[in-house]
């Protein structure tokens, strides 16, 4: 699904420049549930905006789902962006003048799709995330885990090939985190791919493969034995 | 298409929806501009109507001209002495100068703006008396409030009739009284009324009190034989009315052995540069309107562009959020050039109906059309100029709209979402 050889990205900063990447190369299958570890400055952020096509990386090859990621204009990047990737964030960075349900339809309005279509689609990951009661009501309304929960309705709701999520469970507390781990981990169980940026450990076992990187390169990359988030919740 | 889809609008709305009072607030602006352009607009466009009105009635293009004394010797005479024009004078300035639309000759009893008295019944008014032919009625035109304007029978069978002024009338009659059909006398011969003029008030060549007779009756009842008083001339459209005036005043010069650099021998009135001036003047004052409206617009638009520029800051992390979720440069664009407009259109169209109110109440005070000597008439703005200010204010919206729009597209998705 992901393939990346030999990706270099460096930023200046004023007179010197900052090397974040150092060449990094790695593979995800599909389905795979992965973690991206690292302290801060590891460029685990870096590596993700780079997935995410939120930025260009200097120098390697990116390809996802076969479709080679190079020199894309903001009109193309956007739309690979909405065909290809959802976006989970740390602070939800969800719509705060629109409801729940809305939020959810927002990237199918950007695919066109007509909008009654739209709003039962929203509905339909609205309530597999377990929100459909709160599908009227505004984000201010909604408790962390919940706001959570609508970001990823709404990542999935324009079915994605991948699921990139960036420390989502960063500004939760911990049972909330699980509950939100438990969905992400379902989701995967559906056959979606998904990558997770965190820096918890707990968080990083919940998922099936860590890479940890460490100063722009990846240090160590395995297999791990799953642990289920259900359990704790 | 972009423009019927709901979500769009539903998008722009929510939007300027989120904050009420700012964008109320942005909006005044554009309101007051709007309100003072079509005030400005109004006003100059009933000056102009007024203008027009008092120059009713009377050819933009005319010219007068009449005898007066000679103020250089020439050939051998003396300075002083009085010119006298006669009735083939007017033939042979018809003849010569081919640039004359009309020229009517005119003769007036006694000397010039003379009074004479005019009896009936006892009742007597000092009036102008005038032999005029049919023609001058289209170099001045006559309000008729009654009866008809002389004609060419009246020329040809020097008939004994006239047409008086709405003063000699009141002069000469009761109020309500029937005065066509009746006689007056002027010099001991009777003359039958046929009709009755009102004089314009603000442009009037002929005094407040006059009456008119056939020109060949004047000629036999008063015994002027072939003298003639003055000339009101219209020239050809798209002649210069001063370059007719020299080349009349050459003619009659040269006839009646005047020097030519004699001025004041002949005297004349150019109607046309009254009418220039004042058409100048209205245009100039249209134009000025137009300009200050226009920057006043402006303004206003750039106003709406300062608040969207603080809006899309304001919003930055939310387009960000938008650009991750698959919205195009084409689309965040189009949003804010269209809140832009909506804006503008919105506040434009407050502030048009607010002027149009003003303008129908100024009309209101100042009275119907039909009154004279009002300061305004019909103060009121075109069609085309509501058009004009309408494709302006949408077109200065949409290029102030772009500043902002730019501003977010050049946000990027990665500096909108990173962490604080």
């Amino acid at each position: 699904m992901i393939e990346i050889k030999d990706l270099h990205k460096s930023y200046k900063m004023g007179s010197n420049s900052l090397h974040v990447l150092k060449g990094i190369n790695f593979t995800v299958e599909d389905g795979e549930l992965v973690a991206i570890m690292g302290s801060s400055g590891s460029g685990k952020s870096t590596l993700l905006n780079i997935l995410g096509m939120l930025d260009g990386a200097d120098s390697g090859e990116y390809t996802l789902d076969g479709v080679p990621i190079k020199n894309l204009s903001e009109t193309k990047a956007a739309e690979y962006r909405n065909k290809f990737l959802g976006f989970v964030f740390q602070s939800f960075n969800l719509i705060n003048y629109k409801s729940a349900l809305e939020n959810v339809a927002l990237p199918l309005y950007y695919q066109k799709v007509p909008r009654k279509e739209r709003q039962e689609k929203a509905m339909q990951y609205l309530d597999r995330v377990g929100l459909k009661p709160w599908a009227n009501h505004l984000p201010s309304e909604l408790s962390g885990g919940q706001k959570q929960r609508v970001a990823i309705a709404r990542a999935m709701a324009a079915e994605p090939k991948v699921l990139l999520a960036d420390e989502p469970t960063g500004a939760l507390d911990s049972t909330t985190s699980y509950e939100v781990m438990d969905l992400i981990q379902k989701i995967n169980d559906d056959g979606n791919t998904i990558l997770v940026v965190t820096h918890e450990e707990d968080i990083a076992h919940m998922c099936k493969r860590i890479v940890h990187l460490k100063d722009g390169i990846i240090v160590e990359d395995k297999k791990i034995e799953q642990v289920r988030a259900g359990q704790y919740v | 298409m972009w423009l019927f889809d709901r979500d769009l609008w539903s998008e722009v709305f929510n939007t300027l929806g989120k904050n009420v009072f700012r964008t109320i607030l942005t909006m005044l602006g554009v309101v007051i501009a709007m309100i003072i352009l079509i005030l400005l607009l109004g006003s100059s466009n009933g000056m102009s109507n007024m203008f027009q009105n008092v120059f009713a009635g009377t050819a933009s293009n005319s010219l007068f001209v009449w005898s007066q004394s000679t103020s250089e010797p020439y050939k051998g005479f003396e300075r002083g002495r009085r010119i006298q024009f006669h009735l083939e004078d007017a033939e042979i300035i018809k003849e010569q100068i081919p640039e004359i639309e009309v020229l009517a000759p005119r003769i007036e009893l006694g000397s010039h703006q003379g009074i004479t008295t005019v009896y009936r019944n006892g009742q007597t008014s000092g009036s102008s008396v005038y032999g005029d032919y049919p023609v001058i009625d289209e170099v001045t035109k006559k309000k008729l409030v009654e009866g008809r304007f002389l004609n060419h029978t009246d020329i040809e069978a020097s008939k004994k009739v006239c047409v008086i002024g709405e003063e000699t009338y009141e002069l000469l009659f009761d109020k309500g009284e029937n005065a066509i059909g009746s006689d007056v006398r002027i010099n001991g011969v009777f003359f039958t009324v046929v009709g009755i003029y009102r004089p314009n008030d603000n442009v009037n060549i002929d005094g407040e009190n006059a009456v008119f007779i056939p020109f060949t009756t004047f000629q036999k009842a008063f015994g002027s034989g072939d003298r003639l008083g003055w000339m009101a001339i219209a020239v050809k459209e798209g002649v210069k009315v001063p370059v007719v005036e020299q080349k009349i005043k050459k003619l009659l010069k040269t006839k009646y052995d005047i020097h030519p650099d004699d001025d004041r021998a002949i005297g004349s009135f150019d109607m046309s540069e009254i009418f220039n001036n004042v058409t100048t003047f209205t245009s100039v004052l249209k134009g000025v309107s137009f300009f200050i409206g226009f920057f006043t617009l402006m303004a206003g638009v750039i106003a709406i562009s300062n608040i969207l520029l603080i809006t899309v800051k304001e919003r930055t992390k939310e387009i960000g959020v938008r650009r991750a979720l698959g919205a195009t440069p084409k689309i965040v664009r189009r949003q804010i050039i269209l809140e832009s407009i909506v804006i503008t259109v919105f506040a434009g169209l407050i502030g048009f109906t607010i002027a149009i109110g003003f303008l129908a109440m100024i009309n209101g005070f100042l009275g119907e059309e039909g009154k004279e000597n009002v300061p305004l008439l019909n103060p009121m703005i075109s069609i085309p100029q509501f058009l004009v200010s309408f494709i302006l204010m949408v077109g200065l919206s949409v290029l102030i709209g772009l500043i902002p729009a730019n501003r977010a597209v050049r946000i990027r998705p990665i500096e909108a979402l990173r962490e604080e």
